[in-house]
């Protein structure tokens, strides 16, 4: 029953081997320059051609795209083997998809200029490249059959997978790859007029989804050899502390123990399989040293944060004098504060991680979201070259952010677990949720003060937001790109830029340091500017006698892309006003990563007198759609993240500074009985596609605020609504 | 010890403690039944004990004798085939690491309750979670399974 991993066994670029060996036929590299920001990000600027291997064709005609993007559910292989198959001119049934190899000069992010998924850039950044990578292949494969059948190339049609000529000559692609292989690569291909596509824009089936429904798709924690050795690291209970000694005398009874050994992280157990790790890690004493520890509760993070917020910080965005005419009286002052929580992703699949080191080369295999990344903390580490380093990626089991660290912290833990063990055997290391949850790299905790002001007349003429929480960008190797002038772009974005036409605007920032690790979850700073932004607007519309929809619409530029989405969602919800029975409406509209949604939510008073939410309609423009049923299943996974944290999540530190929810009978999820009824329409564009797998989220948390201020008159002022315990 | 896991009787060389999913997973290899939490909060670890859906995560084996364990691997019969053919063609699945669980609730309930409604649909699988909240796609694939059902 064992299944061995073949990449463990051998040296640094066996990844690549693999992709290379073992085929017969095409193996397409197309030649595509680097573009858009990672230049203007000052990311180091590869050759001007830079060869990149997308996909292969087999003489079985079977055609593998190989996804730049790691899949953990947000639909980058389907998406990326769409525009592949399109160019193409594939049958969609000849199409599979594997994870490429951690390895920047074939696989970056257009985007980034590294391998990383997140940003929501997967379609963004792959839209115009794997389109050349299908029609470089397209074109090779016709150029062969022309050579072979002795006709013009011009003179050959490729459909669904056939390639014929009006001779009667017919063929699949298989027959043809290898001839294709020696053809010359185009450098310049023609790319369909979207008015032709056949497969974008279609809900093609996910190739991914007999395997996740038959319990066959393998994950991280799957992967077995007869030799592995199972990791579980002791932790401290105070983020900062560190262990100084341990006694294993007690773990020594249980059996399948190996042994125990101290690491950064704390004290790495080792065991022959993962219950014995359990029980030998529970069994052992450690001494820590907690002399740097972080020892602040929430409740004392969150009055320093109160305090912080009574005055202006760093300013992220002002004109006029937003400040003075505050102050000056006259106009109606509205004034209201929001806390929110740390919050942890909590994927469902914890953190784990293959690594075989042999003393000079190390093969992983683990969900890695940054290769690039990774691929240096491990091989800093391990004191190796990062070329020494192979990454095969593995499906993951949920992400939201959590499987990327700015410094590959989860990989180098791997890494140093591999060294500690010091056999060259492969080492899996597994968090346990327990880990998970007291393991740091939250949503931070932020505090926002909102003030504005409403004239007689019912206009919104002042605005100014003070921003209170850690910087996630700050003391990590993305700074230098994402903190301009103390500004970490991502605690202000979609507060400092939001759309409304307010004459006198202030943003301002404090970014006090703690030694609480945070890092990017699902949506990054939207998760709480746009709550903040559209809780607040909601309630200076209400002041000034506004419909909500009406309301903002008239605050927006006529030709911005909200309009859009507001329009068509309140058409949609067929909105009638805030309340009607027993039941309250909220709207809140929020552009991230370039796609904007809006969402309705209708909201009522539930058995425990907490608000249940029961409809939310949504509003989505994302430019081509490329999967509308992916697109879709986005709007209602972001939506059932968000609302899922806005009602009940929430990770708290107590007052010495240990983490209080350490598994999900306290950190509560949302289940499908808390789940609405979701309705999305998606509107139709010919802009440029644009993410999804992290828009729905920010507005779904003030549509159920401002829909329960519609309904009781609460305005909710700390997250989450319902504190404590499981559902 | 001895147990019978898919039908075929299994050799076992573990303490007795080791819950079920640790002696699937890591002696039988049988991986499709996933770890999520391990204090029976959220299901991944679902299995069938005499066609009843069971946390395995806290179901140490030493309970197991005389019992049928079926996993994810080798369930079987007209419900599984109908939640199966309804999960792919729904397209449920995102991440999928807690489908293996969620399947095996939905077999589950269907045994007993072929035609559920949205509230039997909410009961049997609250334990049931998904970070990607994968819900609606769950409760129309049951629905559809229902369907298939009634022939
Ligand atoms: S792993 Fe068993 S219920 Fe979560
Ligand atoms: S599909 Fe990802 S946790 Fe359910």
């Amino acid at each position: 029953m064992n299944l061995h991993i073949p990449q463990l066994t051998a040296g640094p670029i066996t990844s690549r081997r693999n992709v290379l060996k073992g085929f017969g036929g095409l193996l397409l590299a197309t030649y595509v320059p680097m573009q858009g920001f990672a230049q203007e990000a000052g990311a180091q600027k590869p050759a001007a051609l830079t060869p990149n291997a997308f996909v292969r064709i087999g003489r079985d005609d079977t055609v593998t795209i190989l996804s730049k993007h790691i899949e953990f559910g947000q639909g980058p292989w389907t998406g990326l083997a769409t525009l592949v198959a399109e160019e193409l001119d594939a049958d969609w049934s000849q199409i599979r998809v594997e994870h490429a190899p951690g390895d920047a000069k074939l696989y970056a992010n257009l985007a980034m200029g590294a391998q990383l998924t997140g940003g929501s850039t997967a379609i963004a950044n792959s839209y115009e490249q794997m389109r050349r990578t299908g029609a470089a292949a397209r074109a090779m494969l016709v150029a062969a059959a022309a050579d072979a059948w002795k006709v013009p190339a011009g003179e050959i049609r490729v459909s669904k997978g056939v390639i014929s000529h009006a001779s009667g000559k017919s063929s699949g692609f298989g027959a043809f790859a290898e001839a294709a292989a020696r053809m010359p690569i185009p450098q310049d291909v023609k790319l369909k007029d979207p008015s032709t596509f056949t497969l974008i824009g279609t809900d093609l089936p996910k190739p991914d989804s007999f395997a996740k429904s038959h319990g066959q798709a393998q994950f991280t924690i799957d992967l077995r050899d007869p030799d592995m050795v199972v990791a579980l690291v002791a932790r401290p209970d105070k983020f900062g502390a560190r262990a100084t000694s341990f006694d294993d005398s007690a773990a020594r009874a249980v059996k399948g123990y190996l042994r125990s050994a101290i690491v950064p992280q704390g004290v790495v157990v080792f065991a022959k399989a993962t219950y014995p790790a359990m029980k030998a890690r529970a069994a052992l004493k450690i001494e820590w040293d907690e002399s740097k520890a972080h020892a602040l509760g929430t409740q004392a993070i969150v009055a320093d944060y109160r305090e912080l917020a009574k005055k202006p910080g760093k300013v992220a965005e002002a004109r006029g004098t937003p400040l003075d005419k505050i102050s000056a009286g006259g106009a109606r002052v509205v004034e209201h504060e929001f806390v929110f929580p740390y919050l942890a992703h909590a994927p469902m699949e914890t953190l784990d991680a293959v690594v075989k080191f042999d003393g000079k080369t190390a093969a992983c295999h683990f969900g890695s979201q940054g290769p690039t990344i990774d691929q240096a903390a491990i091989a800093t580490t391990l004191g190796i070259a990062p070329e020494n380093v192979s990454i095969d990626v593995a499906l993951a089991g949920g992400s939201f952010g959590r499987r990327a660290t700015a410094g590959g912290d989860f990989a180098a833990e791997a890494a140093a677990c591999a060294k500690a063990f010091g056999e060259n055997v492969p080492v899996k290391l597994l968090w346990t949720r327990e880990d998970d949850l007291r393991g740091g790299f939250y949503r931070p905790l932020y505090v926002h003060r909102m003030r504005g002001t409403v004239e007689q007349d019912g206009s919104i003429s002042a605005w100014h937001h003070t921003i209170v929480g850690q910087s996630i960008m700050g003391g990590t190797p993305f700074e230098k790109m994402m903190v301009k002038d103390g500004i970490d772009t991502t605690s202000v974005e979609g507060a400092s830029d939001m759309p409304y036409r307010v004459s006198d605007f202030q943003c301002d920032l404090h970014s006090p340091t703690l030694g609480v690790p945070v890092l990017w979850w699902r949506s990054v700073g939207h998760t709480h500017t746009g709550f903040a932004v559209e809780a607040f607007l909601d309630m200076l519309l209400e002041k000034a006698g506004k419909d909500p929809i009406e309301g903002r619409l008239a605050l927006l530029d006529p030709k911005a892309r909200e309009v859009g989405v507001l329009q068509a969602v309140a058409k949609l919800a067929q909105w009638r006003g805030r309340k009607a029975g027993d039941r309250g409406y909220g709207v809140a509209v929020h552009k991230s990563f370039d796609t904007y949604v809006a969402q309705i939510a209708e909201v009522m008073r539930g058995d425990d007198g907490a608000p249940k939410v029961t409809h939310v309609w949504c509003a989505v423009d994302c430019g081509v759609a490329v999967n509308p049923n992916i697109i879709r299943a986005q709007m209602e996974g972001g939506i059932g993240f968000g609302l899922g944290h806005a009602l009940f999540a929430s990770l708290d530190l107590d007052d010495s500074g240990k983490v209080v929810q350490t598994n999900f009978d306290t950190y509560r999820a949302l289940r499908i009985g808390d789940m609405p009824k979701v309705h999305v329409v998606i509107l139709p564009s010919g802009e440029k596609p644009t993410g999804v797998g992290e828009p729905g989220v920010p507005p779904i948390g003030p549509a159920v605020a401002n829909a329960w201020r519609a309904l009781t008159g609460e305005a909710v002022a700390q997250l989450p609504f319902v504190r404590g315990g499981t559902a | 010890m001895q147990i019978s896991i898919n039908g075929r009787p299994r050799e076992l060389d573990v303490d007795v403690d080791t819950p079920l999913l640790w002696a699937l997973r890591d002696d039988l290899g049988l991986t499709g039944t996933k770890f999520g939490c391990g204090i029976a909060q959220c299901g991944a670890c679902t299995v069938l004990i005499d066609g009843n859906p069971v946390r395995s995560c806290v179901t140490p084996v030493s309970a197991l004798e005389g019992r049928d364990v079926v996993t994810i691997e080798a369930v079987s019969g007209p419900e599984a085939e109908a939640v199966q053919k309804a999960w792919v063609g729904l397209d449920v699945p995102q991440c999928g690491y807690c489908q293996s669980g969620q399947i095996m609730s939905a077999i589950g309930l269907l045994k007993i309750e072929p035609k559920p409604d949205d509230q039997a649909i909410n009961d049997a699988m609250a334990g049931n979670i998904c970070r990607c909240a994968t819900y609606p796609k769950i409760r129309a694939a049951i629905h559809a399974a229902a369907k298939t059902l009634e022939g």
